[in-house]
C-alpha cells in the first residue's frame, strides 16, 4: 500500500484525522480533454448526417463521404470516444475519491487505459472511412481492433477494480456498483459478439462465427446490452457521484439503489429480442424481449427517482448551479427515454415504430438528453475541480449551452416523432382496392421538412457544445484559485 | 478497512437529516450519504404488477424453448399464421377486380371506369416501387433510362408495345426480350475516328438543324447513310422494329453534347431493362402497362 502516498492517519481510527490520499488526477483531467475534443467530433459527423439525409448532395460524391462510412464515425464517436471518455474519466475520479486511494497499477497502467483507448478511437474511425467494418451496428471494427480494445478493456478493469480491491472505505459505494456492472458486461458483450474468423493473420477482413438469425439475435444482444450497460449503468455511475456532489444533500434512498440495481442489470440483459420483433426470429424469444423491457421500467425509473429525489432540499440550487441544471435535466430526459423504450417494445407498437426515425429519435433522446446532458454536468464539475478553480469562466454562457442545447433536443426528437409516426402510417396505408397508398420513395419525400428541423436541431446542439468548449478553455486559462486544494479531506473531516 | 469498521463505521451511527426526516445509512464516501428511506410503494407495486403481467403473457404467448420446439403459449399465437392470414385476406380483397383485369382486353379497360380506376391504383405503385428509380417518379425518365411520358418511344407506345416491353425486358436473359446492339464504330475500327467526326458532325445537324453545322457535315451525310440509316432511317426518324431510336427528338439517351453523340457512335452504351414477368404477376404488369401508357405518350 506504500505506493498509495496515504498519510500517516490513514489507519488510524477517527475519521477527523484522516490525511490526504495523493489521487492520480492527470488521468482524469486527460480523459475530460478527450471526452469534450470526441462530443465536438461526434456533433459535427452528426450534424454533416442529418446535413446528407436532408440535402445528398452532402455526401460530396466522395467514398470516404458518404453517409455509410460516416455513419459509424458517428455513432462511435458519440458513444465510445465522447462517452466513453466521460465514463473512463469520472470512474477514475469517483473510484478513487470513494474508496479514499490511489488509482491501482500507477500512472503507468493509467497512462496505457488513456493513449490506448484513444488509439483503439481514432484507429476505429480510419477504418469506417476507409471502408473497413464487420457490418455489425456498434460493434464496427474488425477483429485486429478488437483484439486490441480487449486488452485495453482489461487494463482499465486492472486499474478500477484494483482500486475497488485497495479501498479505505468499508462499503463500496453505490456509484462503484454501476461502474463495475459497466466494465464487466461490456468486456461479456464485446468478446461474445465479436467472435469471428479472421480471413488471414495479415488481413484486416474476418468472418462472424454467427450466421443467419443467430447473428442478428446475439448482435441485438450485444446492441442493446451497449444501451443498458454503456449508456445506462455506466452513466447512473455517473450520475450517483455528481448528482449528490452538485446539490450537496445525502442520496434519497440507500435500499432503492440496491434493488433497482440488481433488478435493472437482471432484466437488461434479456431485452435485446426487442429489436427483432416481427422477424425470422421465433415467436417465444420475441416474447421474452418483451416481457424483460416492460419490466425494466421501474428498474430503470429507480434511477431516475433517486436522482431526482435527491435534490429535496437543494431545489434552489438549479437557479445558481448549471452543472447541476445539466445533470437533472439528464435524469427527466432518462426517465422520458426509459418509458418510450419499454412503450416500443411491445409488438404492436414496434409494428409502427420499427425501421421508422422514431427510432432515431428515441436513440437521441437518450444519447443527448441523458448521456450528453449528464456528461455536461459531470465535466462542468470536473473542470474547476481539477484544475483547481473557484468556478467556472463564465455561468451565462453555461446557461446559453444549456437553453440553445435544450432546444435542439426538443428540436430533434418532436420532429423524429412526427416524421416516424408518419413513416409507419404510411408504409401501412391500404387504398380501398387493397393496395399500398403510398410507395416507399414518396415515404421519403414526405420525411424532407423533419430532416431539416432535426439537422436544426442538431445544429443547435453543436452550438452549446462549442460554447462549453470555449467556456471550459477560458476557465482552465483563468488564474489558478486553489480555492478547493484538497476536497477529499475537507469532506471526510 | 477493518479499523474503519471498528470506529463504527455502519449504519448504527446514521445522522438524521431536517430536510426529509431521515436518518441517513452512517456511510460516508467522500462526503457522499444515503438516506435511510424505504421502497417508494407506488414503484414496488409498479414493479410488482409489471412483473405479474410478464408471467402472465407469458403463459398466454409462446415463451419458453424446448430443445426442439417451444411452450405454444394457451392461445395458439403463431407470427407466421398471423401474417400468411394477413396477406390472403388482402388477395381475396384483391382477387375479383385482378381476375377481371386479367380478362379484359387491355384496349378495352379504359372503358370500364371501376376497373380503369382499379388499374391505375394497382399501376401506380408497381411503377413506383418498380419502375420509377430508374425511369423517374412519373416517367421523365433520366440519362441513360428513356422518358415514358412522352412520345418519344423507342420500342413502341401501344398497349400492346408496352406490356411487352415490361413482360421481357430489353437485352435481359429473359427468351422473349427485346434486343437490339448498335455496332461499335470506333471500339471494332468501323468507321475511322475522322469518319466518326464527320458523322457526328452531321448527327448533330440532325438534333438541332437550326444550330451551324460542323466542318464535317457534308461529308458525314454520306456515312451516315451508308452505316447509320439502316436502322435509324434516312432522316434519323428511328425504326422501332429493330429498337433503333429517333435521332431528330428530344430522345438523346446518352446525351446530346458533341462530345456524347461521339462516344455514343464509336462505343455505345446498352441498357438493360429486366423482364418483370419474374417478379410481377399478369395482372399487376398490365395495371403497369395502362399507367405507363396514361402518362401522356401512350398511342
Amino acid at each position: 500500500m506504500s505506493d498509495l502516498a496515504i498519510g500517516a492517519g490513514a489507519m488510524a481510527p477517527a475519521r477527523a484525522v484522516r490525511a490526504a490520499v495523493a489521487y492520480n488526477e492527470d488521468v482524469v483531467k486527460k480523459f475530460t480533454i478527450a471526452a469534450m475534443f470526441w462530443a465536438v467530433v461526434a456533433f459535427t459527423v452528426g450534424v454533416l448526417l442529418a446535413l446528407q439525409l436532408a440535402f445528398p448532395i452532402f455526401n460530396l460524391g466522395l467514398e470516404f463521404t458518404g453517409f455509410g462510412r460516416l455513419r459509424p464515425v458517428h455513432t462511435s464517436a458519440a458513444i465510445f470516444a465522447f462517452g466513453g471518455s466521460a465514463l473512463i474519466g469520472t470512474s477514475f475520479y469517483v473510484v478513487q475519491r470513494t474508496c479514499r486511494a490511489r488509482l491501482f497499477g500507477g500512472e503507468a497502467l493509467a497512462n496505457f487505459v488513456f493513449w490506448g483507448y484513444q488509439f483503439f478511437i481514432v484507429m476505429a474511425a480510419l477504418s469506417y472511412v476507409m471502408g473497413y467494418s464487420q457490418s455489425m451496428e456498434y460493434a464496427e471494427p474488425e477483429w485486429h481492433l478488437d483484439v486490441f480494445l480487449t486488452i485495453v478493456w482489461v487494463a482499465y478493469g486492472i486499474a478500477f477494480i484494483g482500486t475497488v480491491f485497495l479501498r479505505e472505505e468499508p462499503h463500496i459505494y453505490v456509484a462503484n456498483w454501476f461502474y463495475m456492472a459497466f466494465i464487466i458486461t461490456i468486456a461479456v458483450l464485446h468478446l461474445g459478439n465479436n467472435m469471428a474468423l479472421p480471413v488471414s493473420f495479415f488481413e484486416a477482413k474476418s468472418y462472424s462465427v454467427y450466421t443467419g438469425v443467430q447473428s442478428a439475435l446475439v448482435q441485438w444482444w450485444y446492441g442493446h446490452n451497449a444501451v443498458g450497460f454503456f449508456l445506462t449503468a455506466g452513466f447512473l455511475g455517473m450520475m450517483y457521484y455528481f448528482i449528490p456532489k452538485q446539490a450537496n444533500r445525502p442520496v434519497y434512498s440507500y435500499r432503492l439503489s440496491v434493488v433497482h440495481f440488481w433488478s435493472l442489470i437482471f432484466m437488461y440483459i434479456w431485452a435485446g429480442p426487442h429489436h427483432l420483433h416481427y422477424t425470422s426470429l421465433p415467436d417465444w424469444a420475441q416474447t421474452v424481449g418483451m416481457v424483460f423491457s416492460i419490466i425494466l421500467w421501474m428498474p430503470s425509473w429507480g434511477g431516475m427517482i433517486n436522482g431526482l429525489m435527491t435534490l429535496s432540499g437543494a431545489w434552489d440550487k438549479l437557479r445558481t448551479d448549471p452543472g447541476l441544471r445539466f445533470s437533472v435535466t439528464a435524469v427527466g430526459f432518462y426517465g422520458m427515454s426509459t418509458f418510450e423504450g419499454p412503450m416500443m417494445s411491445i409488438k404492436e407498437v414496434n409494428g409502427l415504430a420499427h425501421y421508422t426515425d422514431w427510432v432515431v429519435g428515441h436513440v437521441h433522446s437518450g444519447a443527448l438528453g441523458w448521456v450528453a446532458f449528464i456528461s455536461f454536468g459531470a465535466i462542468y464539475y470536473l473542470v474547476p475541480a481539477l484544475w483547481r478553480r473557484s468556478g467556472l469562466y463564465s455561468h451565462r454562457l453555461a446557461e446559453w449551452h444549456f437553453w440553445i442545447a435544450t432546444l435542439g433536443i426538443v428540436l430533434y426528437i418532436t420532429s423524429m416523432w412526427v416524421a416516424g409516426i408518419m413513416q409507419g402510417l404510411m408504409w401501412r396505408a391500404y387504398d380501398k382496392f387493397g393496395f399500398l397508398q403510398y410507395s416507399f420513395a414518396e415515404s421519403v419525400n414526405a420525411m424532407h421538412p423533419y430532416y431539416v428541423i432535426r439537422m436544426l436541431g442538431g445544429v443547435m446542439f453543436l452550438t452549446g457544445g462549442l460554447i462549453m468548449a470555449y467556456n471550459l478553455i477560458m476557465t482552465v486559462r483563468s488564474p489558478a484559485t486553489d480555492i478547493r486544494p484538497a476536497r477529499a479531506v475537507a469532506a471526510g473531516a | 478497512m477493518a479499523d474503519n469498521i471498528a470506529s463504527g463505521d455502519d449504519a448504527s451511527r446514521g445522522e438524521h437529516d431536517p430536510v426529509t426526516g431521515r436518518s441517513t445509512t452512517g456511510h460516508d464516501w467522500d462526503g457522499l450519504k444515503e438516506l435511510n428511506t424505504p421502497l417508494p410503494k407506488w414503484w414496488f407495486w409498479t414493479f410488482v404488477a409489471t412483473v405479474v403481467w410478464g408471467i402472465g403473457y407469458a403463459v398466454v404467448y409462446p415463451s419458453v424453448p424446448w430443445i426442439n420446439s417451444y411452450y405454444p403459449g394457451l392461445i395458439g399465437y403463431s407470427q407466421r399464421a398471423t401474417v400468411t392470414a394477413d396477406v390472403q385476406k388482402l388477395a381475396t380483397q384483391r382477387a375479383e377486380v385482378m381476375t377481371k383485369l386479367n380478362a379484359v382486353p387491355l384496349a378495352e379497360v379504359k372503358q370500364d371506369d371501376a376497373l380503369y380506376a382499379v388499374a391505375m391504383a394497382a399501376g401506380r405503385l408497381a411503377f413506383a416501387e418498380n419502375c420509377q428509380a430508374c425511369h423517374g417518379a412519373g416517367g421523365q425518365g433520366r440519362p441513360g433510362f428513356p422518358a415514358l411520358a412522352g412520345d418519344a418511344w423507342i420500342w413502341g407506345g401501344s398497349l400492346d408495345a408496352i406490356r411487352q416491353t415490361v413482360t421481357y425486358g430489353i437485352r435481359s436473359p429473359h427468351p422473349d426480350a427485346r434486343i437490339s446492339q448498335m455496332p461499335r464504330f470506333g471500339a471494332d475500327a468501323i468507321l475511322t475516328p475522322a469518319e466518326i467526326g464527320q458523322v457526328t458532325d452531321f448527327v448533330m445537324t440532325l438534333y438541332d438543324p437550326a444550330a451551324p453545322a460542323g466542318a464535317g457535315a457534308a461529308d458525314g451525310a454520306k456515312v451516315f447513310e451508308e452505316n447509320c440509316a439502316a436502322c435509324h432511317g434516312e432522316k434519323g426518324e428511328g425504326m422501332r422494329e429493330v429498337g433503333a431510336p429517333a435521332l431528330r427528338s428530344s430522345v438523346h439517351l446518352y446525351g446530346d453534347t458533341r462530345e456524347a453523340v461521339r462516344a455514343q457512335i464509336a462505343t455505345p452504351k446498352q441498357g438493360v431493362m429486366p423482364n418483370w414477368n419474374t417478379r410481377l404477376d399478369e395482372a399487376t404488369i398490365r395495371a403497369v402497362t395502362l399507367y405507363v401508357h396514361g402518362l401522356g405518350g401512350g398511342e
